[in-house]
């Protein structure tokens, strides 16, 4: 008894149970699959029963929707190799594209009180903690703790959760914090005559160096301001489908920046942005 | 005898992995705030019904396991459910012999208890702002606890009749 008291609080001040940790998620991650097992059965399942027409009916769209991508992703990537000459030309660094990784949510639950979602790929695939986890649509929050076979995922509308974003009309800097609710954040340190309108897009501000630059986060709701506050009371709503989203990006940023333009940094770009798609 | 303790102890491994399933379990909504925690109901009962099995190391572990499964400080639930199993060692012969109200009764400061151990240790690590659901799992607990005991002594019982 006493020792496992002592052996408890011994874990608690060293920080380096990892070890510890991730053999013992060995036996315990199977669990996790086993509690998603009826999830992907019911999708299977779906899928088998799902006439032709409705597939064709998909893929037909998927088909438009890859196509209309296809070709923003030219001009994307125009826009960059452009954008990489004119930062050469003011001498200023420039960040390199990224790398994504498509994982995929597990029906689970660890904590009811808390925003954090688990999925089905570990540090096998290389994942690491603080790593930025996007969906399609934005944002969705930050890897908190990689395991072998799973990761643990804390969503943005984490109460323990604060994002640096920036305004995408003015570029004003703040810092959008979880309410602990799914579909709202808080943007507590504005000052209430700060240029803020509702409908104004959060971008991630690349900040605080988790979150790389220029991702959509959550758009401002509607409010009212009060000039006989310091602060205005300012919530938004996060662009990802938090709740309904089954597919996250973890996403690899590459974080020493390049100084200067040559050519073969560009044909690296390239080979990224290939990647991506 | 030999076998058949065995396979009551495997009963009992069978039965706390599942509990440990219910835990992770996906609620719809807001409702996992809901969801109790049953690894430590199966423990209670275990170590009432058959002390001679269940110990202190087993919810040790167990309490372990579940700090990874939910990835929680490792530790926390490992000290709750050592606490409470310890406590259900010292007090099973007396009880077994209580009205099934009052055994709801201690169940309910069993999960009270837990609860409280845990939000301590949440503490220690950072000054904890908590909802008033977190106590909600000792209260659905209570209340599921008769489903716990009904079932599990089915299951134990079950074995005896093999």
């Amino acid at each position: 008894m006493i020792v496992s008291v002592a052996l408890l609080f011994s874990e608690h001040k060293s920080s380096k149970i990892d070890g510890l940790r991730s053999t013992l998620s060995f036996f315990v991650d199977p669990l996790k699959y086993l509690v998603d097992l009826p999830n992907v059965l019911v999708e299977r399942a779906s899928n088998l029963i799902n006439s032709y027409q409705v597939l064709r009916k998909e893929n037909e769209s998927l088909r438009e929707a890859y196509l209309i991508n296809q070709t923003k992703m030219l001009k994307f990537s125009a826009l960059e190799n452009e954008n990489i000459r004119l930062r050469a030309l003011l001498e200023n660094s420039f960040k390199l594209g990224e790398q994504v990784l498509v994982a995929e949510l597990l029906s689970v639950n660890i904590v009811p009180y808390e925003h954090i979602v688990v999925v089905n790929k570990g540090t096998r695939f290389g994942v690491h903690p603080q790593q930025p986890v996007l969906d399609s649509n934005g944002v969705v929050g930050q890897v908190f703790r990689a395991l072998p076979f799973t990761s643990e995922i804390m969503l943005i509308t984490d109460p323990n959760h604060a994002i640096p974003v920036q305004v995408n009309r003015n570029g004003l800097l703040t810092i959008a914090v979880g309410s602990g609710q799914l579909n709202r954040l808080l943007l507590p340190y504005l000052p209430s005559n700060a240029d803020i309108r509702p409908g104004d897009l959060l971008i991630t501000s690349g900040l605080g160096g988790t979150f790389p630059q220029g991702y959509p986060v959550a758009v401002v709701d509607e409010f009212t301001s009060e000039p006989s506050k310091a602060f205005s009371n300012i919530t938004a709503t996060p662009k990802a489908l938090l709740d309904r989203s089954r597919e996250l990006m973890i996403v690899w940023s590459k974080s020493i920046p390049v100084p200067l333009i040559s050519k073969p940094i560009i044909n690296e770009v390239e080979i990224k942005t290939r990647a991506i798609q | 005898m030999q076998f058949n303790n065995y396979a009551g102890f495997f009963r009992i491994i069978i039965s706390l992995i599942l509990a440990m399933c219910l835990r992770i379990a996906p609620w719809p909504g807001d409702m996992a705030a809901f969801n109790p925690d049953w690894v430590l109901l199966f423990l209670i009962y275990w170590a009432l019904a058959q002390p001679e099995h269940v110990g202190i190391f087993h919810a040790w572990v167990f309490g372990i396991l579940v700090d990874v499964l939910t990835g929680r400080l490792l530790g926390q639930y490992a000290l709750a459910y050592s606490i409470i199993v310890y406590i259900c060692l010292k007090l099973h012969k007396r009880l077994r012999q209580f009205p099934f109200f009052q055994q709801g009764l201690f169940v309910f400061f069993c999960l009270l208890l837990s609860q409280l151990l845990l939000f301590f240790v949440k503490n220690l690590q950072s000054p904890a702002q908590l909802h008033a659901s977190f106590w909600l799992p000792v209260i659905t607990g209570t209340f599921c606890w008769p489903i716990v005991y009904g079932v599990l002594r089915f299951v134990r019982l079950s074995r005896r009749s093999n």
